[in-house]
């Protein structure tokens, strides 16, 4: 063996020991189609809240007056959120589908299930405590806890993928302590932490991985 | 001939093996052959060789009724294959 044939054996090692711990499919688009789910939510929110605020009393930056849960407003809001769950959901799965597919591997293995088992950890605890939050009416820490427990989720998720995740997280983090002193501008932090971040992390990782 | 580098992981598959060993516990044969791209009969052979060398340990267990065999690294392949990198990279970065 002479010293190409080892150098390509030590490249070769370091490619299997990263694949198989860390989900590489994980594409750029899918990030920047959820910060755009994201922007358009947020976009669709505020137009709601400004129409009807001569009814609700309720406006865009005010947590004081609380929104009643069965008023039309809400109901369109809910819809508005689950719409933008499904959006980054759907795009999400078929852009990193895609990836895997053109790459030659699969989405469901050792990696991938690692990494959605430390993203839902923190996340299924950060969805439940915010549905308790909501129960004894205190909407205004609901933004920031969801931005502080998607952060931790990234971040945890950040060992079995792209290290960028990892930047998602801490700035989620970061964004969602700010907001929790800040009571009141939820949806402008949800917007910069669910939308700009999601964005700018997504072209980040397209630009280094996908574009080929 | 390098010095430091071991003959039993001198094929690729095995390093291979190893590689996937050193970073997961309990690692099972079709992962593996999925991992390195390989075929039943060429993984097996070389899983083999390294279980004598005792640089690997195997469990049997029934998922239901199918058999299932996971592999793990030991502490003695852990060391050996550490050491085979290290003379390795010596030897490149002379």
């Amino acid at each position: 063996m002479d010293t190409k044939q080892h150098l390509e054996n030590l490249n070769e090692i370091k490619q299997i020991m990263n694949r198989s711990t860390r989900f590489l499919s994980l594409s750029g688009l899918s990030g920047i189609i959820a910060g755009i789910s994201a922007l358009v939510g947020a976009a669709l929110g505020y137009i709601v809240l400004n129409k009807g605020s001569y009814i609700s009393g309720v406006t865009y930056f005010n947590s004081k007056v609380l929104l009643d849960v069965n008023s039309i407003i809400f109901y369109q809001l809910l819809f508005i959120g689950v719409g933008v769950l499904c959006s980054a959901l759907f795009f999400g799965f078929y852009f990193t589908y895609r990836k895997a597919k053109k790459e030659d591997q699969t989405i469901w293995n050792k990696a991938s299930k690692k990494m959605l088992l430390n993203l839902a950890v923190p996340l299924l605890v950060g969805g439940v405590f915010s549905l308790i939050l909501i129960r004894y009416n205190l909407f205004g820490l609901v933004a920031p806890v969801t931005l502080i427990f998607y952060g931790l989720a990234c971040v945890n998720a950040s060992h079995h993928t792209h290290s960028e995740i990892g930047g998602i997280g801490y700035f989620n983090i970061l964004l969602g302590l700010l907001n929790a002193y800040f009571i009141g501008y939820g949806i402008l932090f949800w917007t910069l932490g669910f939308g700009v971040l999601h964005i700018i992390y997504g072209t980040l990782m397209y630009l280094k991985y996908d574009r080929k | 001939m390098i010095q430091g580098l071991n003959k039993h992981f001198e094929s690729r598959i095995r390093l291979g093996v190893m590689s996937v060993l050193m970073v997961n516990d309990w690692v099972d044969f079709n992962t593996m052959k999925e991992l390195l791209s390989l075929t039943d009969g060429n993984l097996a052979s070389h899983i083999k060789a390294l279980e004598k060398n005792e640089y690997i340990e195997i469990r049997k267990a029934f998922v239901g009724k199918k058999p299932k065999t996971t592999y793990n690294a030991t502490k003695l392949g852990r060391t050996a294959f550490k050491n085979h990198l290290s003379a390795l990279e010596k030897f490149l970065n002379r």
